[in-house]
C-alpha cells in the first residue's frame, strides 16, 4: 500500500517536472519566432504609415490606426521599382534555365556515359567546387568590362550560370538510376537524349525541383555581381535597386516609402517559401550554405 | 577517340565551357595579377613583377581595419550563432506540437534577401533627430541611454553587425542540427534511462559525440561564410563602407575594383588571395581537430 503511493508521488512529480520543462523549452521557441518575424512585422507596418505620421512619432508605435498605400504606389512611380522586379524576373528565369540545361547534361554524362577521362574530369570538377567566388570574380569583371557587357543582361547572367555543386547533386541522384532502365531503352532503340529526358529527368524531379528553387533563391538574391557589372539603373536587379532607393531615391528620410519597397521585394521569395518550403529546407539541408 | 567518348565530352562541353572561362581561366590570371606592380586598367600595362601589390594592401590602414573587422565578426558570430541554433534545436527536438510550424518560422530568414531586410535592421536600431528608434525605445525601458547604432561609435556599430549576421545564418544552423538530433537513434538513449544516467550525462556522452560532425560541419561553413562577410555590412551601414570604418575584407576586395576608390584590380587580386590563405589555414586547422574530436 504505502510503496503505491509513493509509485505514483513520485509519477506525479516526473509529470510536474516534463511540464516546467516544456514551459521553459516553447517559451525560448516563441521568443525566437518572435525576433525572427518582428522585422517582418515592422516592415509591413512602417510601409502602411503616411510619411507625416511616421515621422510624427518620435517614441515609435508598435500600431497604426490609419492605414495608407500611398508608400506603395510612390516606389511604383517615383522610383523604378517595376524595372528592378522585372530586370530581376528575366535574370532569374534566364540564368535558372540555362543553369538547368548545362546542369542535367553535364550530370547525365557523369553519372551514365562511360568516356576517356571522365573520373578525372569529375575529380576536376570536385575540386573546383573548393574555390570562393572572391576569387575568380576579379577576373570575370576584367573580362566582361572589356568584352563590352556592361550593363547587359549577357554580361549578368554568363558568369552565373555554372554552379558545380548542384552537378554534383543531380549526378549522384541520376547514378542511383538502375542499368536495366538504360539498356531497356536501348534495346528499344531509344537515344540518350531522348531517354535522358524522357526517363532520368522525370525519375529525378525532386532533385531537380530542389536545385531550381535554390538558384531562384540565389538570383533573386544576388548582389555582388550585379553591383559590380551595372551602373545604369535601367538594368538594376532589386538588391541594387533597394541600395540605390536608400541612396538617393524617395528622399533620405522617407522611411515608410523605402519600407513599401522592401515589402514589395521580399514577397515574391517568400510566397514562394511558404509553397514549397518542405522541399526548401529539405534541398538546403542537403547542401546549401549561406554565408 | 571512339563514338561514346566522343558523345560523353560533348555532354559536358557547355560546363566545360562556362567553367573554363568563368573558373579555371580567372583562377590562374589572379595570381597573375596579384603579382603584377603598378598596372593600369585603362591602359593595361604594368612596371614589374614581384611582390608590391601585397606589402601596400597588408601596409593600407583601410584594409587592416577591414581584417580587424572581419576577424571580430568571425570571432564572436561563430560561437554565438552556434551555441543558440544548439540551444533552439534542442527545444525543437524536445516538442512534437507546433515543431513544424515553429521549424518554418525559424527557416524564414533564409529566403530574405539580405539588403531589403538589412533595411529594416537599420531603422530599427538607428537613432535620428525625430526618433531615437526602436531598439533605443527598449533600451530606455531598461534603465539605459540612446546609443546610435548606425552611425555612432564603433562598439555600438560592430553590435548590430553581428546581431543582424546571426539573424541571418541561425536557420541554417538550425535546419542542420534539428535533423542531426531527429536521426540520433533512440535506443542510446533509452538505454541510458534504463540505467538511470543523468540529464546533463547523457548530453554529454550520446547527444554531443553523436551530432558532432554537423557541429564540426557548422563550425567550418560558419568560418568561411564569415570571413565573406559583406552584403549585411553593405544593408547595414550603406556602400561606403570606409567611410563607416565598417569594411570588410570581400568589401575591401570590391572597393578596390570597382566605384569611387576602384581600377585596383592588382591589390584587390592581392587581397582576395589574402583571405584565401587565411580560409584555407583555418578550414584546414578545424579539419585536424576534427579527427581528434569527431567520433564518426
Amino acid at each position: 500500500m504505502e510503496s503505491q503511493v509513493e509509485l505514483s508521488k513520485i509519477e506525479q512529480s516526473a509529470i510536474r517536472r516534463k511540464k516546467i520543462q516544456n514551459f521553459f523549452v516553447y517559451l525560448l521557441l516563441t521568443f525566437w519566432a518572435l525576433m525572427v518575424l518582428f522585422p517582418f512585422y515592422w516592415m509591413v507596418l512602417s510601409s502602411l504609415k503616411s510619411y507625416s505620421a511616421y515621422s510624427s512619432e518620435y517614441v515609435p508605435k508598435f500600431y497604426t490606426l490609419s492605414p495608407t498605400i500611398q508608400n506603395y504606389i510612390d516606389v511604383f512611380t517615383t522610383v523604378p521599382l517595376g524595372r528592378y522586379l522585372l530586370n530581376t524576373l528575366i535574370f532569374t528565369l534566364i540564368t535558372t534555365g540555362i543553369m538547368l540545361i548545362v546542369t542535367i547534361l553535364a550530370a547525365y554524362a557523369f553519372a551514365r556515359i562511360e568516356f576517356v577521362g571522365r573520373d578525372f574530369m569529375f575529380m576536376i570538377f570536385l575540386a573546383l567546387m573548393m574555390i570562393p567566388n572572391e576569387l575568380v570574380i576579379i577576373t570575370n569583371f576584367v573580362t566582361i568590362t572589356t568584352l563590352g557587357m556592361r550593363n547587359t543582361f549577357t554580361g549578368l547572367i554568363l558568369p552565373s550560370i555554372t554552379s558545380v555543386f548542384y552537378i554534383y547533386l543531380l549526378r549522384e541522384n541520376f547514378a542511383q538510376v538502375p542499368d536495366e532502365l538504360y539498356y531497356a531503352a536501348k534495346v528499344d532503340g531509344t537515344s540518350d537524349l531522348k531517354y535522358l529526358f524522357r526517363v532520368m529527368v522525370p525519375i529525378c524531379k525532386p532533385t531537380i525541383i530542389t536545385i531550381t528553387i535554390l538558384k531562384v533563391i540565389e538570383c533573386w538574391n544576388s548582389y555582388v555581381w550585379p553591383r559590380l557589372i551595372t551602373d545604369n539603373s535601367l538594368y538594376f536587379l532589386v538588391s541594387n535597386g533597394i541600395q540605390e532607393i536608400r541612396e538617393n531615391g524617395l528622399g533620405r528620410e522617407n522611411i515608410p516609402a523605402m519600407m513599401a519597397a522592401v515589402v514589395v521585394i521580399s514577397i515574391p521569395l517568400v510566397v514562394l517559401f511558404l509553397i514549397f518550403h518542405k522541399k526548401i529546407m529539405e534541398g538546403v539541408s542537403r547542401g546549401g550554405t549561406k554565408g | 577517340m571512339d563514338n561514346k567518348s566522343m558523345k560523353g565530352w560533348l555532354y559536358l562541353l557547355p560546363a566545360i565551357f562556362f567553367l573554363g572561362v568563368f573558373m579555371v581561366y580567372p583562377l590562374a590570371d589572379v595570381f597573375i595579377y596579384s603579382f603584377e606592380e603598378g598596372y593600369n586598367s585603362a591602359s593595361q600595362t604594368f612596371f614589374g613583377i614581384g611582390g608590391y601589390n601585397y606589402s601596400y594592401v597588408l601596409h593600407d590602414p583601410y584594409f587592416l581595419q577591414a581584417l580587424k573587422n572581419t576577424f571580430l565578426l568571425v570571432v564572436i558570430t561563430v560561437p554565438v550563432s552556434t551555441l543558440i541554433a544548439l540551444l533552439i534545436s534542442l527545444g525543437l527536438t524536445s516538442i512534437t506540437k507546433l515543431r513544424d510550424l515553429y521549424q518554418t518560422i525559424f527557416f524564414l530568414p533564409y529566403v530574405t534577401n539580405t539588403l531589403a531586410i538589412g533595411l529594416v535592421f537599420m531603422i530599427l536600431f538607428k537613432k535620428t533627430p525625430y526618433s531615437d528608434g526602436m531598439v533605443n525605445m527598449l533600451l530606455n525601458l531598461f534603465g539605459a541611454g540612446s546609443v546610435d547604432f548606425i552611425d555612432g561609435p564603433y562598439w555600438a556599430k560592430m553590435t548590430v553587425l553581428c546581431i543582424y549576421t546571426v539573424w541571418v545564418v541561425l536557420p541554417f544552423k538550425i535546419l542542420i542540427l534539428t535533423s542531426a538530433l531527429l536521426s540520433v537513434n533512440q535506443d542510446y538513449y533509452n538505454a541510458a534511462r534504463v540505467d538511470g544516467t543523468s540529464k546533463f550525462r547523457i548530453f554529454m556522452r550520446i547527444t554531443l559525440p553523436m551530432i558532432s560532425p554537423s557541429i564540426f560541419y557548422l563550425v567550418i561553413t560558419g568560418f568561411i561564410g564569415a570571413f565573406k562577410a559583406y552584403s549585411d555590412a553593405v544593408a547595414l551601414f550603406g556602400t561606403n563602407l570606409n567611410a563607416a570604418g565598417m569594411n570588410t575584407i570581400v568589401g575591401y576586395v570590391y572597393d578596390m575594383l570597382y566605384g569611387d576608390s576602384g581600377g585596383y584590380p592588382s591589390y584587390a587580386a592581392a587581397a582576395a588571395l589574402i583571405l584565401f590563405v587565411i580560409v584555407l589555414t583555418i578550414t584546414c586547422i578545424n579539419m585536424l581537430i576534427r579527427r581528434k574530436h569527431v567520433y564518426i
